[in-house]
């Protein structure tokens, strides 16, 4: 029985793969509670499909993957706000249009040149073989980020709160808007490789989400939301094993089977505590004033 | 940013200035065209207008969150940005435009007003720690520093931006609606501790449709309508006739002399208002205040105070 347990850890490529996830699901998580905070999800999805045609050129022309991505998610980022700035659309249908033409623009030239690229594991991302320079790259934006946080959160803290407030005190919201934003655009990068294009979102909105329904204090959110970044990478990067099923999948999942967990029975905001007030609340309105 | 002398002025004398200001929308829609108004400092000054007047845009203008594409804003004789980077602006949001469901807690956001003279992490000293507890006790809400902010009352809320406006030591502070939603306990309060800044040399900017309120608490007012169509001391400006220009056919009027008042009791009529205070004018479109004695001891400390100037 234990045997059976330890097998996964006796190869090589699966600790990678987990010691990888990791790392990848804890920065993603950090993040992720500025990105809900800030009603960025939606933006995190539209960055994450817009790096792969980056991720494709970055492939065919030899460079490190994380440049290529980075460019043409910042291109998209620029486009998004130039196209909002300029005409009467509302965001979501520039989002909308946006980031589907640069995921559109990245299928079709892997599809064109698909001997270079696996498109499968731009899409649905391929843990379990990724190579060493790739780690590299993973861990340096994983490094990289978790430095701007450790110095920058409290002034992103504030941009998300009260943005005014922030201009007020001489602060350069400019600046922090790009800083975020390329924050996001590095960590969907990073995450490209653990659960593929498609779940990205899940990994840098999911824990900060779940957090928020769990606490009401910033700090704490923090807390929770990175350790459940850790967790479901650890578990479900090794539980992939077993199930012969897709990484991503598995640690998408499990955050989910998390979030549902505290919708329902979170202590304050849960559905139950809430149901459980209502009816306090009535009952109290029911005896004689 | 070429009027390099002005800029020496003492952080003391303070001032705001708006000149020939024009602010336009990317659509092209121009919200405020040449609005102009200077205040001093030890005022609180009204900024009045319906909806859409730019009103708002004035007040972002002020707080350099809206460029004009023409004119000039000064506060202490120095371009806004820089009197940014001093910490001479507050500014207190408006209810709505606040998230309160928001993770964080009073002592939180009472501390946000002290950024600006943290370091580069923004790592709070015993300095800030110490300003940011007298700001909130200032305020009388130190006992719900752990509090989340949406577990606040209206009143309460509107207290905790106000401790971290005194917590930035702003020497100009702006007030976006700051009655909506509070009760009168805290409008009497709020009131009170504007008047304490106000005795400090401080400008206080009001942001208002609640007319009532204005000359009860008020000494100037700006009235804003495209533009500015006056400003200057309440008892000059604050008249029907300029009122009906700013709010246009806009406003509900009850005309005493025309109600059936006059046949009852032409001297005893009670008013009853759901929020906000009732603005009335007298005989000759004068302002009538709420309480004669008070407001009689208000110009008499106000004569005092030009006395001494």
């Amino acid at each position: 029985m234990i045997e059976t347990l330890l097998t996964p850890l006796h190869y090589d490529y699966m600790l990678k793969a987990i010691f990888v996830s990791a790392v990848i699901g804890g920065v993603c998580a950090f993040l992720s509670c500025f990105i809900t905070l800030k009603g960025w999800s939606l933006m995190g999805d539209a960055l994450s499909h817009s790096v792969v045609p980056g991720v494709a050129v970055a492939y065919y022309a030899g460079w490190p993957f994380a440049a290529g991505a980075f460019v043409t998610g910042l291109l998209a980022a620029v486009g998004m706000g130039f196209v909002k700035a300029k005409t009467r659309l509302r965001e979501d249908a520039v989002i909308g249009v946006v980031f589907t033409a640069f995921f559109a623009f990245g299928l079709l030239l892997i599809s064109l040149y698909p001997s270079q690229v696996d498109l499968r594991s731009i899409v649905f991302g391929n843990i379990l073989g990724i190579s060493n320079p790739d780690i590299v790259q993973v861990l340096i934006i994983s490094g990289g980020t978790l430095v701007v946080l450790g110095f920058k959160w409290r002034d992103l803290l504030l941009f998300c709160f009260d943005p005014n407030q922030a201009r007020a005190l001489g602060l350069n919201t400019t600046a922090l808007h790009f800083t975020l934003l390329t924050l996001l655009s590095a960590t969907a990068v990073a995450a490209l490789q653990t659960v593929g294009a498609c779940l990205v979102v899940a990994m840098l909105v999911t824990p900060g989400a779940t957090a928020y329904l769990l606490t009401d204090r910033f700090g704490k959110m923090i807390g929770i939301a990175t350790s459940m970044g850790v967790g479901t990478s650890i578990v479900g990067a090794y539980a992939s094993y077993f199930f012969d099923g897709s990484t991503g999948g598995c640690i998408v999942t499990l955050q989910s089977a998390l979030f549902v967990a505290a919708l329902v029975f979170a202590p304050k905001h849960g559905l139950i505590a809430q149901r459980t007030r209502r009816r306090a609340a009535g009952l109290a309105e029911e005896l004689p004033g | 940013m070429s009027d390099a002398p002005q800029a020496k002025a003492a952080p003391g004398e303070m001032s705001v200035r708006v000149s020939a200001v024009t602010v336009s929308y990317p659509n092209g829609n121009v919200a405020l065209r040449d609005a102009s108004f200077a205040l001093a400092g030890g005022s609180i000054c009204a900024l009045v207008g319906v909806n859409g007047s730019g009103k708002s845009t004035l007040f972002k203008a002020i707080m350099g969150l809206l460029k004009p594409v023409a004119g000039t804003v000064t506060i202490a004789g120095r371009p806004v940005k820089v009197a940014l980077k001093q910490n001479l602006v507050a500014y207190v949001p408006q209810a709505e435009e606040v998230d309160w469901s928001f993770p964080v807690s009073v002592w939180d956001v009472v501390l946000m007003g002290r950024y600006g003279y943290m370091n580069f992490m923004r790592t709070p000293r015993a300095e800030d720690r110490r300003i940011a507890e007298e700001s909130l006790r200032r305020v009388g809400m130190l006992e719900f520093r752990e509090r989340q902010i949406g577990e606040l009352s209206g009143g309460q809320r509107k207290r905790v931006f106000l401790a971290r406006a005194l917590a930035q030591r702003g020497r100009v502070i702006l007030l976006d609606e700051p009655f909506t939603g509070v009760d009168v306990n805290t409008e009497t309060a709020i009131i009170a501790l504007l008047r304490e800044l106000r005795n400090d040399g401080h400008i206080i900017l009001v942001s208002t449709h609640n007319l009532g309120s204005v000359p009860e608490f008020c000494d100037h007012v700006v009235l804003v309508n495209r533009t500015v169509l006056a400003a200057g001391p309440i008892g000059e400006v604050f008249t029907e006739a300029n009122l009906l220009r700013t709010f246009g056919g806009v406003l509900r009027h009850f005309r005493f002399d025309e109600s059936t008042v006059q046949s009852h009791d032409g001297r005893a009529v009670t008013l009853l208002t759901d929020d906000e205070r009732p603005l009335v004018f007298g005989k000759g479109g004068h302002v009538e205040y709420s309480k004669r004695a008070e407001h009689a001891e208000i110009l008499k400390k106000r004569a005092e105070g030009e006395e001494d100037v």
